[in-house]
């Protein structure tokens, strides 16, 4: 399997900090190794942008051999996830490489197509040492990484798991495809898929998980280890009671709100994702139509005599303006998938809470029951009937029981409320555990949210001042034509 | 008296109507210097007399215009100081030269008296009154097409300027909305514009009427028709033409291809309009929607509410950019589609009258008695498709160099109306920057 060439990264601003991005960006994006046509336009703007984003983190914005700028929207995240550094982090470097196509016989013994991702780890030091050596890899499809993220799930039931990169392309315009073989499709999985790894290897729980880490490494033999771990046993039954409907006595307030607020955040990111994508469509047409000039000045320049050239070359122009849509709108799907990441953060977000509301259900349930033995214990020991039962019927019809099955029972009685009340001991203990250490969670995650997003709008706002430099610049150029018409 | 030498009248250049210079009032570079205010000084002549001693007339449009033919304006350069400067008016016609001097007042006494007695029809206009010593009249659109009419009858072998379309579906258009009559305001100030740049067709009679006349008396019109108006006037069609010049051929043929390539550009940019305003509509509902996100959000309240404002900003530009783009690019090419209709016809006109020419000739060419002359009216005939020819071909430069100037603009000015809508776009993300980031430095102080 070859490899390819890392790309030469040439960094704007040199902080200490570039190395260890240099090579966690190179993964990200040396498959995007595209030239852009219109980045010499760029190329005097690109200071205030630069200086712009830079100000931000001190962070890289990359120059392709001076033909290209890309941005990195990750790359904030990435710093922090680095900065905030988990031991793994500290030590290895992990990046998802490439995409490749393989078919194979699934489990009903039917030919298949489909994908694998090429998951590297690369020791820390030997990257700012400057030497590359072959870094430790495996091949991992997708439905491997669903698997790996439901037995977190499972395993830290209070922490807001990352979520994975969309499994179907949604919120799509026309001219993205919503094919999953389709190649930039591919290509958007794969960041996100690196993006997701990341997540879980800068959190300071999940980072530790031992299956985690042989997912990294082991590529064989993987599967059956997180089986024999038997969480599908504990999935199927939380999953079951997850989905049922339940009703909470008191619930914290805060775990309320949190939910109330997953609810909120997911519904506006969707419509937020649905509005752009049925925006990106429009904006696409005006630009393209554009080009239509490009053709009808050319065929008048031809009539004309004077005024022919300054037709033509306006017309150059309206081409470059109509092909230029295809970048800026390419961009514009990183902002979509950030946003996407927290679409699906906020559903992850709600699954904690929903299990507060579980754990808080059984103790509720626990202490419930335990209270009801507590009475019918009394009522057997005083002989009043206050609650309603069937033995209290039927031996009412039938006659009183004996004194020896009263005892009996009352012995029964006392064991059941021993029990209970350990059992309610050990759910309250487990909620107040979960309330603990989800809560420390849900903060970490709100400093996270509120960080990433607002990094999202800055290079969301950088993106459309470059889209305006640019749309200023072909018409200024169109304008120099004409006026030599 | 001081005699300048007569000038022929200047171009009005790029004013408009009421700033053109009427015949009868002071020429453009006389104006530029007519200072604000004038104190009234001795006694000029007051009493306005017309030079050839009859009083001035204004009840019937045949008198003023038709005698005073032309007039010009000469500044009195001897030296008088700014007040006293004084204005020579001199006519000429086929009469020995009359000269008077008039000073400022006295023009704007012509105007008080002429406005008093000038019609009050309706035009539909939000122009203001000017101070400055001119007519003004007020015209309808069906003024302007009976101009147009007369122009054509009486200046056959010339390109008439086109006036802006004629027909607007009611329920469709609004006749009164301000836009609508701004455009066609537009428009007719152009199609004058053009006739009074015109070597000939701004001395027309039937223009110096339309801008000076009560009445437009337009059942009778003037009696005047040039020579050649009359004699193309009755040249009956079925003619076909035999030998079509080769430059008339050309024309033929460019404006036909010309007239395709327009009518691309037209459907081009009416898409790109309503593509534009269908991006529009997404971006109003986009707007908001950070809006409603911003309200249950904290430190992200103040960046979300900021790139709601953002995308509002950009909606209004974009929507000044396609209102802009609808009333003064659509229309102008539109025009110049009108343009070219009429000029085709003309170019029929002409082969008509060649065709004529052709077929009279060659009756002649074989007629039995080869010793009476050739026919008057042959030679006649000649005549008329010479001049014809002429006429057109200096038209047609003048027009090609019009169109160059007048596509120059309009593109340029497309162009201009683009950047103006990204320069806005820009300057409002760019503002957001500094918001976006203001919590992030203050955070990092206080880490």
């Amino acid at each position: 399997m070859e490899k390819k060439p890392p790309k030469k990264l040439q960094a704007k601003h040199k902080s200490p900090r570039s190395i260890n991005f240099k090579v966690i960006k190179l993964c990200s994006n040396h498959s995007r190794n595209k030239l852009k046509p219109e980045a010499l336009i760029l190329a005097k703007s690109e200071e205030q942008l630069l200086s712009a984003y830079g100000k931000t983190n001190g962070c890289v914005l990359t120059r392709d051999a001076g033909l290209g700028i890309e941005y990195c929207d990750s790359l904030d995240q990435n710093l922090q996830m680095v900065e905030k550094g988990t031991s793994l982090l500290k030590k290895m470097e992990i990046s998802v490489a490439e995409a490749e196509k393989r078919t194979g016989k699934n489990a009903v013994n039917m030919q298949e197509t489909y994908t694998v991702y090429l998951i590297e780890m690369r020791p820390v030091d030997a990257a700012s040492e400057g030497t590359n050596p072959v870094p430790d890899s495996l091949w991992r499809r997708y439905s491997e990484f669903e698997l790996l993220r439901n037995y977190l799930l499972v395993t830290y039931p209070f922490l807001v798991v990352p979520p994975l990169p969309e499994k179907r392309a949604e919120f799509v315009w026309h001219k993205l495809s919503a094919d999953n073989m389709d190649p930039d499709f591919v290509e958007r999985r794969r960041v996100g898929l690196e993006n997701f790894l990341l997540r879980v290897a800068s959190h300071p729980d999940l980072s530790t998980d031992k299956i985690f880490y042989s997912f990294l490494t082991e590529e064989n033999g993987w599967k059956e280890t997180v089986f024999e771990t038997g969480f599908q046993a504990k999935a199927d039954s939380r999953l079951k009671a997850l989905n049922a409907t339940f009703r909470v006595k008191n619930p914290d307030k805060r775990f309320a709100e949190m939910k109330h607020y997953g609810d909120e955040l997911q519904s506006v990111i969707s419509q937020l994702l649905r509005v752009r994508a049925r925006a990106a469509d429009r904006l696409y047409g005006v630009y393209k139509v554009h080009g239509n000039y490009g053709r009808v000045f050319s065929e008048w320049s031809a009539i004309e005599k004077e005024m022919g050239d300054g037709l033509q070359s306006a017309g150059h122009h309206m081409d470059a303006y109509a092909a230029s849509v295809d970048d800026i709108l390419e961009e514009e799907e990183h902002y979509a998938d950030q946003m996407k990441e927290y679409l699906f953060y906020a559903d992850a977000l709600r699954a904690v809470c929903r299990k507060h509301e579980l754990t808080q259900y059984e103790l509720e349930m626990a202490a419930q029951d335990l209270t009801s033995k507590k009475q019918q214990r009394e009522e057997l020991a005083t002989g009043t009937i206050r609650t309603f039962s069937l033995k209290g019927v039927t031996s009412k019809l039938f006659g009183q029981e004996t004194p020896e099955q009263r005892e009996a029972k009352l012995k029964m009685l006392e064991t059941q409320i021993e029990e209970g009340e350990e059992l309610v001991k050990e759910r309250n203990a487990e909620c107040e555990e979960f309330v603990k250490s989800a809560w420390v969670d849900i903060e970490r995650f709100k400093e996270q949210k509120d960080h990433d997003l607002r990094e999202a709008l800055i290079s969301y706002a950088i993106m459309q001042i470059s889209m305006c430099k640019k749309g200023i610049q072909v018409w200024n150029n169109a304008k120099e034509c004409f006026s030599k018409m | 008296m001081s005699a300048g030498t007569p000038r022929s009248l200047a171009s009005s250049g790029q004013k408009s109507i009421q700033d053109i210079c009427h015949p009868l009032s002071a020429e453009e570079s006389a104006l530029s210097r007519i200072p604000d205010v004038l104190n009234p000084g001795s006694a000029g002549e007051r009493d306005l007399i017309l030079p050839n001693g009859t009083p001035v007339d204004t009840s019937s449009p045949a008198s003023s215009s038709s005698l005073l033919n032309r007039l010009q304006l000469d500044d009195d350069l001897d030296g008088e100081t700014r007040d006293e400067q004084k204005y020579n008016i001199t006519t000429e016609f086929d009469l020995p030269e009359y000269s008077v001097r008039r000073r400022y007042q006295d023009f704007d006494w012509l105007r008080n008296k002429l406005e008093e007695s000038q019609p009050t029809h309706l035009i539909p206009t939000t122009r203001t009154e000017f101070d400055l010593p001119e007519y003004s009249v007020r015209r309808r659109y069906q003024d302007f097409d009976w101009l147009r009419n007369k122009l054509e009858e009486s200046q056959p072998t010339h390109l008439i300027p086109p006036l802006p379309e004629k027909f607007v579906m009611k329920g469709v258009v609004d006749r009164f909305s301000e836009e609508f009559v701004e455009t066609r305001r537009k428009a007719l100030d152009k199609f004058l514009k053009r006739v009074a740049d015109h070597p000939v067709l701004s001395f027309n009679e039937h223009f110096n009427a339309f801008l000076s006349a009560k009445d437009l008396n337009k059942r009778q019109g003037l009696a005047l028709l040039t020579k050649m108006g009359e004699s193309v006037k009755y040249v009956t069609g079925g003619y076909k033409v035999r030998a079509r010049p080769v430059e008339f051929a050309a024309m033929g043929d460019y404006l036909d291809l010309f007239t395709q390539k327009l009518g691309t550009i037209d459907r081009i940019a009416q898409r790109i309009i309503k593509e534009q305003s269908e991006f529009l509509m997404e971006l109003r509902e986009y707007g908001p929607v950070y809006s409603s996100w911003s309200s249950f959000e904290e430190d992200l309240h103040d960046p979300l509410e900021g790139v709601s404002g953002c995308v509002s900003n950009c909606s209004s530009a974009l929507e000044e950019l396609t209102e802009d783009m609808s009333e003064d690019f659509l229309p102008v090419l539109r025009e110049y589609v009108l343009y070219i209709e009429s000029m085709k016809n003309v170019l029929k006109k002409r082969d008509q009258v060649q065709a004529e020419y052709e077929t009279k000739l060659e009756a002649v060419v074989f007629r039995e008695d080869k010793k009476t002359p050739v026919p008057s009216d042959v030679e006649k005939c000649q005549d008329r498709v010479e001049c014809f020819n002429a006429d057109l071909k200096a038209d047609w430069d003048r027009w090609e160099n019009n169109k160059r100037q007048d596509f120059r603009q309009l593109l340029t000015g497309m162009s201009n109306k683009n950047i103006l809508y990204y320069e806005k776009c820009l300057a409002a993300w760019e503002s957001l920057i500094p918001l976006l980031q203001d919590k992030q430095e203050a955070k990092g102080e206080t880490n």
